[in-house]
């Protein structure tokens, strides 16, 4: 056992670096702390699942043209052409893609007629077979048949014309957005409102369906509408094929697309591995830059570390000499360099905490980030120490090897 | 007696190297790291028109129904409605006023083996020109007349121009935009605001390159092209009916020159709510003018991410700073015995607080010296960065400067408490130990 009292007297005598030691360990707890923690929801962030077969689809968007009245024929062909390429397993117009860059559609949902505000905002997925396409998992329910479809360009007509007959009345919901919106019951057979009470009967849950973009507001919170749509809308060709034929199959399906009309202009073509890659690619890069900033934190660190212990073992190296020829071994004299640093990394740990629970506070008042979980306390405070004591171990060594003469020389 | 300190603190910095380069490593680590996020929050935050933003108003009202409002925060819808704006358009109770989208339009080229692209178009009225000073290379803006006539005419900016004409004056040239034949007025020089504070919310980047083509707003939408963003407050709204229906896509910008005008225009824009909301087409008469930089920071157009990185940085600095502290103090602690002698030997104590700050400048000075590298290389890494703003990171000379400054007032600070406690070494004590 490591007697305390002679540390803490030692340490009394040299209390300002003593406190400036303390200091720069809180203040790295405090920062490293909070930026592991912004790293983690960066990496989760990342790690959100799509639900679509990733690997195995193909992006391309075309600059609108002509009439809707057109585009809907036109886009038509281009589907029966693009489903002849070698390799294309299944093609379908859908209006967005989970987690990629592009517009996004939206709506305000509401559980009953009479509601004046909306429960919460959702994203609308529109395509003829997009779920299947996708390759989104079906949990309950049914996927659309091919009679419930509706065009884009009839719906907007009618609602521009007060025309309700012809609408559609069924949705498609994800399991995240079921359990928000009816906790703990069946979602099958429920009725979600949308604008002034149009209503929506709920004939199936899919696992997971992300949103494109807007993620603080639910990144499940997705909504699947039977609604056709067409290129002129904005809306991309998506192709389902194997993982190892997208670049191929990605050709040839822009060749058959320039061919059949080479007045398009082709605005996207990407695999949906490259979409979702640059989607993140912000989260990736500041994620890069805290990890760089903890690792020069800690070096600074440790190397002030090392250098105030160099400092301090040169300062009583009398005392050591003294401590060796009273009988204290190597060992002692370097286990107590390694307690006076465990002791001070102690209490620098123990002040950084409260600074990393206060930045942290500050932080989610102004930049939306949520509470910081208890587990980042014992593990930075677990990685201060290991720092600490590989920094100390080389000016602990040096004092250990002071030899007991010293303390018969004069200073 | 400066050059003597400066002697005495070289010679006290080349006695122990592994510190001196400790020290100045770490200062520089940490003088990098604030330089380079500075320079970029800067970049961000900076005026896009030091001469006129504060002349320049951006108007808002409320057209949204009282049970769907346009935020549940309370916000003020970001756009106009067609109606709104060009009713504050007509009223021309500003020196100057015009409306603005954004659209990304199909232009082809008029060579045999052009391939059509697109670019990124600005919809707008006469006044946009002259109120936001966009210099021009050949030609200029177009007129009022212009605007009311559904001309076909257009402005293209600098870049399409050498892409389209290879730089020569192609005033009087057509291009062609969406399938219309446009006849070219204006060519811009090189004009891009940053931040790009007229493409708020209007579905374009908020830095970058600017945009290549402008067109008047009524012959634009006569011709089909449908602007990039258009949110909808009512049912039954699409894009071809954007004139009548209830949708906001429009932003107007107002020049106002003094304070006065600012007022009158203030109290003319609350009438003009009332009066909707007595026609019924309102059901709140609230409104907003905000100036161009109070607009800006309002909608927070300063990324998240480049705020946080600045404020690590900062962090990172206080604990450099710390550290240097620390370690001078180990160093001038260390020299009691000499400081003891330069004391009995006659030096006062402002001598020695003087002698131990000279030698803390230098180490900032170096240390100031290496941050600038490193500055250097993280602006390089930010360039390399997949944000819009990436490319135009840089150092500007009063950044350079600055440097300096910031690392002169680390080095000095952390050099004040090293250098207070060798001022306090009482010298009989010291000579006695020796």
């Amino acid at each position: 056992m490591i007697e305390l009292r002679p540390i803490f007297s030692t340490l009394r005598r040299h209390k300002t670096t003593a406190w400036l030691l303390v200091l720069e360990i809180a203040l790295t707890c405090a920062i490293v702390c909070n930026a592991v923690f912004l790293i983690g929801q960066r990496l989760q962030r990342m790690d959100l699942p799509s639900g679509v077969a990733e690997h195995e689809l193909v992006q391309i968007q075309l600059g609108r043209i002509g009439k809707s009245t057109e585009a809907m024929a036109q886009s038509q062909t281009d589907l029966a052409a693009l489903r002849l390429i070698p390799g294309v397993k299944q093609v379908a117009v859908i209006n967005q893609l989970p987690f990629s860059d592009g517009g996004a559609s939206n709506s305000g949902i509401r559980l009953s007629p009479q509601q004046q505000q909306d429960t919460l905002e959702a994203t609308t997925y529109y395509g003829e077979g997009a779920l299947s396409t996708l390759g989104v998992r079906l949990l309950e329910g049914r996927d659309f048949q091919h009679g419930e479809y509706a065009d884009f360009g009839t719906i907007i007509a009618d609602l521009h014309n007060g025309d309700l007959k012809n609408l559609p009345s069924t949705i498609i919901v994800t399991q995240a957005l079921a359990q928000r919106l009816w906790p703990g019951q069946e979602a099958l057979g429920q009725t979600i409102y949308v604008g002034k009470g149009l209503p929506f009967r709920v004939i199936g849950v899919v696992a997971d369906l992300g949103r494109p973009n807007d993620l603080n507001q639910g990144p499940e919170y997705s909504t699947v509408w039977p609604i056709r749509m067409t290129v002129a809308d904005g809306s991309s060709y998506v192709i389902r094929t194997a993982p190892q034929d997208r670049a191929t199959v990605l050709q040839s399906a822009v060749a058959k697309l320039k061919q059949l009309d080479p007045n398009r202009v082709v605005l996207v073509k990407r695999t949906y591995d490259d979409a979702r890659h640059e989607f993140f690619a912000n989260d990736r890069a500041m994620a890069g830059i805290l990890v760089g900033v903890i690792a020069a934190l800690l070096t600074v660190t440790a190397l002030g570390i090392v250098g105030l212990a160099s400092f301090w073992v040169g300062q009583r190296r009398r005392t050591i000499g003294v401590r060796r020829a009273l009988g204290a071994t190597r060992g002692d004299i370097l286990r107590y360099f390694q307690a006076e640093n465990f002791l001070l990394a102690s209490f620098g740990i123990a002040f950084g905490m409260v600074l990393a629970y206060g930045i942290n506070l500050f932080l989610m008042v102004h930049y939306e980030l949520p509470r910081l979980p208890g587990i980042y306390f014992p593990v930075g405070a677990a990685v201060l120490w290991v720092i600490g004591q590989l920094a100390v171990l080389g000016p602990a060594m040096r004092a250990a090897n002071v030899p007991p003469v010293v303390a018969t020389r004069s200073a | 007696m400066f050059g003597y300190y400066l002697d005495l603190a070289l010679r006290s910095l080349a006695r122990n190297k592994v510190l001196t380069t400790l020290m100045v490593v770490a200062l520089a680590l940490g003088i990098g790291a604030t330089i380079t996020t500075l320079a970029v929050l800067r970049l961000l935050s900076g005026d896009p028109l030091p001469q006129k933003s504060a002349q320049l108003f951006y108007p808002q009202m409320d057209p949204y129904p009282a049970n769907q409002p346009f935020s549940r925060s309370g916000k003020m819808p970001w756009l106009l409605s067609y109606v709104d704006a060009m009713n504050l358009l007509r009223a021309r109770r500003a020196q100057r006023q015009a409306a603005v989208a954004l659209s990304q339009v199909k232009v082809m080229p008029q060579t045999a083996d052009g391939n059509p692209f697109y670019a990124d178009g600005v919809m707008t009225t006469a006044d946009f020109f002259p109120m936001f000073d966009a210099p021009f290379q050949y030609g200029a803006g177009w007129s009022a007349g212009d605007d009311d006539a559904r001309a076909q005419v257009a402005v293209i900016a600098g870049f399409l121009n050498d892409q389209l004409f290879g730089g020569a004056d192609s005033v009087g040239h057509m291009i062609r935009i969406e399938g219309h034949d446009f006849r070219i007025v204006g060519v811009l020089r090189p004009w891009a605001p940053q931040p790009r504070f007229y493409a708020l919310h209007l579905g374009g980047h908020s830095y970058g390159k600017g945009q290549g083509v402008f067109v008047p707003l009524q012959s634009a939408r006569a011709d089909g092209i449908t602007p990039s963003a258009m949110m909808s407050y009512g049912p039954g709204s699409g894009m071809d009916h954007l004139e009548t229906s209830p949708a906001i896509w429009l932003g107007v910008w107002l020049e106002l020159p003094d304070a006065a005008a600012v007022s009158t225009y203030r109290r003319f824009l609350a009438n003009y709510a009332q009066q909707q909301v007595a026609l019924g087409r309102f059901q709140k008469s609230r409104t907003a003018m905000p100036a161009l930089m109070e607009w800006l920071r309002g909608e927070h157009v300063v990324p998240d991410d480049a705020r946080l990185q600045a404020g690590l940085a900062f962090g990172f600095l206080l604990i450099c700073v710390v550290n240097t502290v620390g370690l001078l103090l180990a160093k001038c602690l260390r020299r009691s015995r000499e400081i003891g002698v330069r004391r009995a030997l006659g030096a006062s104590r402002a001598a020695i607080f003087v002698q131990f700050m000279v030698e803390a400048a230098i180490v900032g000075m170096v240390g100031g010296v290496l941050g600038l590298v490193f500055a250097e290389l993280g602006l390089w890494g930010i360039r390399h960065q997949p944000a819009q703003y990436a490319g135009l990171a840089h150092l500007d000379l009063s950044m350079f400067l600055f440097t300096f400054v910031v690392a002169l007032a680390a080095s000095l600070i952390a050099g004040l408490l090293p250098a207070w406690r060798a001022c306090a070494v009482a010298p009989a004590p010291q000579l006695k130990a020796a």
